[in-house]
């Protein structure tokens, strides 16, 4: 377990974290979201007993960072952000430093960077030096790095900035796959990336906690969560907008359909695009569904929204932001 | 014990891996046995001794300690693997010894390589080996002293330019306070007392006592000292600055 409390970082009269605490268990895959400056990099940093706090503690595995260091940094895996490597080394020859500061020598040194090599797809490049390797490649180090002792702990800052798409996709499995045993901290501002990996997501802002649930929770939060988005053909808005206020638990309901120019049509039929709120708490999905069956519209569309983390991350740390 | 042999392993390799190693080896090299026998004529003077070599090394370690030692810290914090470095668990003395080891090893293999001199001056003339010997030790022992400085200066800046010219400025500091010139000067102004006393803090002085054949225990401890007070002031350079 992580156990972070009540850390504080300043840098200056600056407060870069500000008296955060919180938990994370073994087969958690906690995300870390937050604006850039949010205090994300900070808070691993300290975490990862690299930058000592202003107040407050953690512990890793039971570990203190301040009072143990060297027991808690044996226990994690680390990925600082931008993935820093010794450039002027081969990738093998880099692991082999890392295995050794790990502990490991002998045949079992050389079998774990072997293995290590095998599982993030190294091997190519193993004698190349690390200064002439791609962004990806270099990433795929920095991860061959942190999850050489096979730490219970792994610390991720932002894992798959820099990326293309495959390999993005790529990291993640290989995230979600290694969630399963241990305990995962990893920064991101992509917030797909929370939706596709995460168990439980942290949203920071200016230093502080602004949110903490799980990617369902946070998104449930948005004003868009269970609103109903519905296509219609050949309805006409005046009626649709109407008719639709009236249904039961119905908050507000929004045209959405395009302007003229760029209006669809169907069948020669024009389709019109209608989007319901709902009263806070309610669920309006059924009575819609009668009430448009009972009118006997032709529909084209009917979806039921989850709800944009893009809007709760906005709304939640657009301060911050603006700054 | 281990974590320092890994950092001084790591660290010594990435010399030989670079260019740098070998640049340094041959202008070492060349610019020694040039000043041997160009400028201080060591053929000319008829005299099987060492001297005219050992003379010119502190003047030469002042350029060349300091760009070995120049990239030791401030190349870690610029490229951030000194946040990789102290997450693995090292502690921040391994980390340190390793790498202060690593360089004058470095230094320590480019002074063996002067051995020619030796047989040259062993080749010419029966040259007393003790004070051979004692000077090799007393321009090892200088050397650390220039890297220690170095290796502090470094941790201060990222910059790598910047390191370097701060720590020729020092060594140059730390060396003129025992060099004629300025002591005569001091003499004039200063009662001889305290500018003995600020010359006996000068690496000259101490590296003199070496060139005369003399290992005195209060020259080793006195570069001793030097090299651990840096050391010490470098660790707590890095525990301050290492996150910037």
């Amino acid at each position: 377990m992580i156990a972070v409390q009540s850390l504080t970082r300043h840098f200056g009269s600056i407060k870069a974290v500000d008296n955060i605490s919180f938990t994370v268990d073994k087969g958690e895959i906690l995300g870390f979201l937050g604006p850039n400056g949010a205090g994300k990099s900070t808070t691993m940093k300290m975490i990862t007993t690299f930058l000592p706090p202003t107040s407050g503690t953690a512990t890793v595995g039971g570990f203190d960072v301040i009072n143990q260091p060297l027991e808690a940094r044996a226990k994690i895996g680390y990925l600082p952000e931008s993935s820093p490597s010794y450039r002027d080394m081969n990738v093998f020859d880099f692991l082999m430093f890392a295995a050794e500061v790990r502990g490991y020598d002998g045949d079992e040194r050389l079998s774990r960077v072997k293995k290590i090599m095998e599982t993030c797809n190294l091997k190519e490049v193993a004698y190349q030096q690390i200064d002439t390797l791609s962004k990806g490649f270099r990433q795929r180090v920095g991860f061959a790095q942190a999850f050489l002792h096979d730490p219970e702990y792994l610390i991720l800052d932002e894992p798959t900035d820099g990326l293309d798409p495959n390999q993005k996709q790529e990291v993640r499995n290989l995230i979600k796959q290694m969630g399963r045993e241990k305990c995962i901290i990893l920064s991101t501002h992509i917030l797909e990336e929370v939706e596709a990996v995460c168990s439980r997501a942290i949203i920071i802002g200016e230093g502080k906690i602004v949110a903490d649930g799980s990617p369902e929770e946070l998104r449930s939060r948005s004003k868009l969560h269970g609103a109903i988005t519905l296509e219609l053909i050949g309805v006409d808005a005046r009626d649709a907008l109407a008719g639709l206020e009236k249904v039961q638990f119905v908050d507000r309901v929004t045209d959405l359909t395009p302007s003229e120019e760029g209006g669809s049509e169907k069948n020669g039929k024009k389709v019109i695009k209608m989007r319901l709120f709902p009263m806070s708490g309610k669920s309006i999905a059924h009575e819609t569904a009668s009430f448009i069956h009972q009118k006997n519209w032709q529909v084209d569309g009917f979806t039921v929204e989850k709800g944009d983390l893009n809007e709760v991350f906005y709304n939640l740390t657009k301060g911050g932001v603006a700054r | 014990m281990r974590n320092f042999k890994a950092v001084l392993k790591r660290e010594l390799k990435s010399y030989f891996e670079s260019p740098v190693a070998y640049v340094f080896i041959v202008i070492f090299l060349l610019a020694t046995s040039g000043c041997t026998f160009f400028i201080s004529r060591f053929f000319e003077n008829r005299i099987a001794t060492l001297e005219p070599f050992f003379i010119w090394h502190p003047w030469l370690y002042l350029f060349l300690v300091p760009a070995v030692g120049m990239r030791l810290w401030s190349e870690e914090r610029k490229s951030g693997t000194i946040e990789l470095l102290f997450t693995l668990p090292i502690t921040l003395w391994e980390a340190l010894a390793g790498k202060f080891v690593a360089a004058w090893l470095f230094i320590g293999i480019a002074l063996v390589l002067t051995f020619p001199m030796v047989l040259t001056v062993a080749y010419l003339g029966s040259p007393d080996y003790g004070i051979i010997f004692s000077s090799y030790l007393g321009s090892f022992m200088l050397s650390g002293a220039f890297l220690a400085v170095t290796c502090l200066f470094s941790a201060m800046t990222k910059n790598q330019v910047i390191s370097f010219v701060i720590s020729v400025v020092a060594c140059f500091s730390m060396l003129m306070l025992g060099v004629g010139v300025f002591t005569d000067f001091l003499n004039r102004y200063l009662p001889v007392w305290l500018s003995d006393a600020i010359s006996a803090f000068s690496f000259f002085t101490h590296y003199q006592g070496f060139q005369r054949g003399l290992i005195d225990s209060r020259d080793l401890v006195y570069f001793v000292s030097v090299i651990v007070f840096m050391l010490a002031a470098n660790a707590l350079v890095l525990e301050r600055k290492k996150a910037e």
